[in-house]
Formats: structure tokens, sequence, C-alpha cells
């Protein structure tokens, strides 16, 4: 929402900070996140302190390095959709007598939400093949940070593991083809209503 | 009951200066060609857009001091605005849930606008005639003080025009309602407006009683091929064996070919400059049904098309203008104050209904 219609000085440091993993190799992210939350960086150790949460090398660590990877594409998708709602609708719901909030309840939520849902589903199926990040940040503890492309990675990597891996792949091909799908049928609903 | 608005306000190149008084209700036309400003002083009127001062006072009460999400201003866009995610009925209802209990009634609108078999419908089937008339209908049932359409007509063509035209004239009489309508079409400033405010530049070049500023020569209006008297009155009597219905219009009458509107019903009367012939004296053996005495207010030479524009005062009340030649001005020596006979052929005359 902030970056969609916000105008405020610290903008392009927002839009920098969100947008950085997309550009940055996977690794460099995944350092910086280990910098960061590690066990000595600032937000990592308060965390162990206070919450006695760990991030490093654990399952909770894989998911933030995913999410970090794909929030930026995630952004971008929400951004599009909410960009793509005429303002001349909030106005027209303005003169009917909306105020601001109901007219994001009202207006803007239930027309970007096909899009924002799309993107949702695109973000966890393409989180599904994080693989620098989550290394670095995560390494690839078999049963708890061994991600679907790490897995893969490994087998490939043991002798006679071509079988294992080919059937890791068939899965991940099979995960690819139906967030697509899902997302597809998302945005159709979403473009249903653009047609005129 | 009077409305009153003052708008000013200052683009980079370009400025809206306006202020004008109507009765109200009653329908007050913005008259101007595209980028004249229109648009900017509706916006400004519903509070889109914040302008450098803003007055808007209906039968007293201060609407510019109330926020624009309750200034209860129904507004109908140029482009409908119909939300796509909810059907017909969801958006007939959009605005009148959110507004307080009032006089106009789902089921009168909904008839008015023949809406009925369109409420189960989503907007993105609908035809550009049928989004403006749900687009309408969710404007006035949003109980608005003061409803605003925006060139309504304008994205339509000219079958879809005539089909929504009838619901606009029964809209300013069925409810007691001010609107002010923006358009760049004279035609359906003649047949819907009672006040008439001309922009040009988004300055206010004139503005007053529709009927007196259409046939001012010293303005634009009288200058258009399209140029036109407009007179209102009363059907007064139907004569069957002469096939004619009489209207009745302040102290004249005119006849025109029979019509089925009943007597007494309100109705205008426009009269294309282009026929309307001047006599000094009363023909005689002429198929012209229409004679009605005039005093000339004013006659405005064109020398680059050889002809001149003559403004008329009706005996009876009423203005027109007449088109005629250069040499008729001369021959018959038309001037300021002269009285003359205005002639009319009755198939000249086009009727519609208030």
């Amino acid at each position: 929402m902030v970056l969609s219609r916000g105008r405020f000085l610290g903008r392009f440091l927002l839009h920098a900070a969100v947008h950085l993993p997309l550009m940055l190799p996977p690794v460099v992210t995944g350092w910086l996140l280990l910098l960061v939350f590690g066990v000595n960086g600032p937000v990592g150790a308060a965390l162990e302190k206070y919450l006695d949460i760990r991030l490093v090398f654990t399952e909770a660590g894989a998911a933030l390095a995913c999410g970090v990877m794909i929030f930026p594409l995630m952004v971008r998708s929400v951004r599009l959709s909410l960009e793509a709602i005429d303002p001349g609708l909030l106005q027209a719901a303005r003169t009917l007598g909306a105020g601001p909030f109901d007219r994001f309840l009202s207006i803007t939520l239930p027309l970007a939400l096909p899009g924002v849902l799309a993107a949702a589903v695109l973000g966890f199926t393409a989180s599904l093949g994080e693989f620098g990040a989550v290394i670095t940040f995560a390494a690839s503890i078999p049963g708890q940070t061994r991600t679907l492309p790490l897995a893969i990675y490994a087998a490939l990597e043991t002798p006679g593991g071509e079988a294992v891996a080919a059937r890791l792949s068939l899965v991940s091909i099979g995960l690819a083809l139906l967030g697509l799908g899902v997302a597809e049928l998302l945005s159709l609903r979403a473009g249903r209503w653009r047609r005129r | 009951m009077t409305l009153l608005v003052e708008v000013e306000h200052r683009y980079r190149t370009s400025g809206i200066s306006v202020a004008f008084q109507a009765p109200s209700p009653g329908v007050v036309a913005l008259f101007g060609p595209s980028g004249s400003g229109k648009s900017s002083v509706m916006n400004a009127v519903a509070g889109l857009l914040r302008p450098r001062h803003l007055r808007v006072e209906l039968n007293g009460v201060a609407l510019h001091r109330i926020p624009p999400a309750k200034r209860r201003i129904g507004y109908v866009f140029q482009e409908g605005r119909l939300f796509p995610h909810l059907s017909v009925l969801r958006n007939l209802q959009y605005g009148s849930t959110r507004a307080p209990a009032g006089p106009i009634g789902t089921d009168d609108v909904i008839s008015l606008l023949g809406l009925a078999a369109l409420l189960p419908r989503w907007p993105h089937t609908l035809s550009g005639g049928e989004r403006q008339r749900v687009a309408i209908g969710r404007a006035l049932l949003s109980q608005p003080r003061l409803l605003l359409m925006d060139e309504p007509l304008s994205g339509l063509d000219q079958a879809r025009r005539d089909e929504i035209l009838p619901y606009l004239a029964r809209l300013r009489s069925a409810f007691s309602l001010p609107i002010i309508y923006a358009s760049h079409a004279l035609d359906e400033v003649m047949r819907l407006a009672d006040t008439l405010v001309l922009l040009e530049n988004g300055r206010q070049r004139a503005a007053g009683p529709m009927t007196e500023l259409v046939s001012r020569v010293g303005l634009p209006l009288a200058l258009r091929d399209d140029a036109a008297g407009v007179l209102r009155g009363k059907v007064f009597s139907h004569v069957p064996e002469r096939r004619l219905s009489a209207i009745a219009c302040g102290g004249d009458f005119f006849w025109v070919p029979m019509v089925a509107a009943p007597e007494g019903k309100d109705v205008r009367l426009r009269v294309p400059a282009r026929d309307v012939i001047l006599a000094t004296g009363e023909p005689r053996g002429i198929s012209v049904t229409n004679m009605v005495g005039a005093r000339i207010s004013e006659v405005l030479k064109i020398e680059r098309e050889h002809a001149a524009l003559v403004e008329l005062d009706l005996d009876g009340g009423g203005q027109l203008i007449s088109r005629v030649t250069l040499d008729a001005v001369d021959r018959l020596g038309l001037r300021h104050g002269m009285h003359v006979l205005a002639l009319v052929k009755a198939v000249s005359v086009e009727l519609q209904p208030e």
C-alpha cells in the first residue's frame, strides 16, 4: 500500500531494501541474514536472549530465508494489483458516502484480492526452490532444513543417487505446475472484471 | 430555494472561475467544449478536487463545509464507474446502505430507470446505456441533496443517447432534486436545462435562464449551426379537424402537427433560428401556420457569412432568434426596437416533453 500510493522521502530506501534480495546473489543475502540474525548478530542475539528463538540452522531460519527471497516478488505483484485499481472507483465510493477505511474494505481489498492470492501462491511455489540463501543461512540438515532443491543436490552428490534425484525432481515439477495453475485460475478471476 | 455555487481554482497554465445562482430544484447545465473546466467545477463541488475557493450553498446549507464522504452529493461520472466486483443490485445498494433514510424510493428508481431486469447482472455484461442507467440509479439511491452528472451521455452513440434522454427528462420532474449537468451537446442542454452556465477556458461567460441565453445573439450559442430558441409552454388544446395541437407559451400560441400529449402537459418548443421568417406585414396565401408579433432587441451582422442574427422578444413573452440574409436586413430595414411578425412553420417546431 505504502509503496503503491505513498510519496515520501525514504521511499527510495524502502524500495531498495525490499527489492535488494531480487538483485543480489542469494548467497550474499544468506550471509547478510547470518550477520543480522546469527547467534552474534544484533537481532539474532536479542531473539535468543529474550524469546529463546534461534534461527540459524533451523527450520524457522529456512522459512525466514525463503521469505526474504520471495518478498520482493510478492511486493511487486501486490503493488501491481493495487495499481490496477481505477482510482475513479474510489472517488465514486467516496461520493456515495464511504470513508477511507470503508473504501479500503469494500473496494480496494476485494478488487486486489485475487491478484494478491495469485502472488501468494506463486511466491510459495517459488520459495520451495530457494537454494543459495537457505544453504548459507540454515545449512542443509536432513529432516530439518533440507529443502527440496537441497535434497536433490545432495542426492546428485551421492553415488547412485540419480533415481532419488529424479523422483524428487518429478515432485518439484508437479508442485511448480500446480502452483502455476492455481495462480492462473486466480488471475483469470481477477481479469474477469477488467474485460471491458 | 436556491443553489449557489462559487469555484475559484488555479492550475499551472489555466484557471477556473465560476459563480452562479440557480433556482432549486431545477437543472443547471454547465455548457462548454471539452477542456473548458466543466469536470473541474463538478469535482470541486463533490469534494474530489480541493480548489482555492469553494462555496456551495443549497437552501442556505453550506455543503462545502461538510467532508466529501458526508456531503451527500450524488455524482454520475462520464464512464459510469460501476464497481466491477459487485452485481448491479449491490452497486445500487452501495450508496443506499451508507445513506440515511430519504425520500427517494428504491422501487421508484428501479421502475423509472427500467432497472428491474438488470439487478442480478454484473457490470461487465451491461451495454454502455445500461451501465449509465445503473450509475444514475446508484447515485439517486444515496439520497443526494444535489445530483451532479458529468456528460453522462457523451460516451454513447446516438441510439443509446436517445434511449437515456427520456429517463433524464423524467428524472428532473420525478424527484424534486437540484441537478448540475455538464454537457457539450446543445440539444441535451435545450432539452433538460432550466439554468445555463456557459464556460469558456474555465471562465464563466454567462449564466442565467436557459431560454434567455440560447437566443442571445451576443453569445456564441446563437452563432452555431444548430442555434435555436426554446419556449416553455403547455399543451392547450387539440384540434382534430385541422390535425393540429395548440401550445400556449406565455401569451402566444404555437401550432404544431397534432401530438399525443394530454392537454395541460408542460412542454418545450425548440424553434431553429434558420426556420424563423420575419415579415413587416401580414402575408396572405402562405402555408406558414404560426405568426406571432415580436420586437427586435438586437441585430447582429455576420459579414463573413453574409447573414445576420436577429434577437426577438415575443409579444407574449419568450425569446426567439432568426437567422436571415444581410439582404433581408436591408430590404426590411430590420433594426433594434422595430416590431415585426415572426413566422414559423408548424413542422419546424420541435416539441419535447418536460
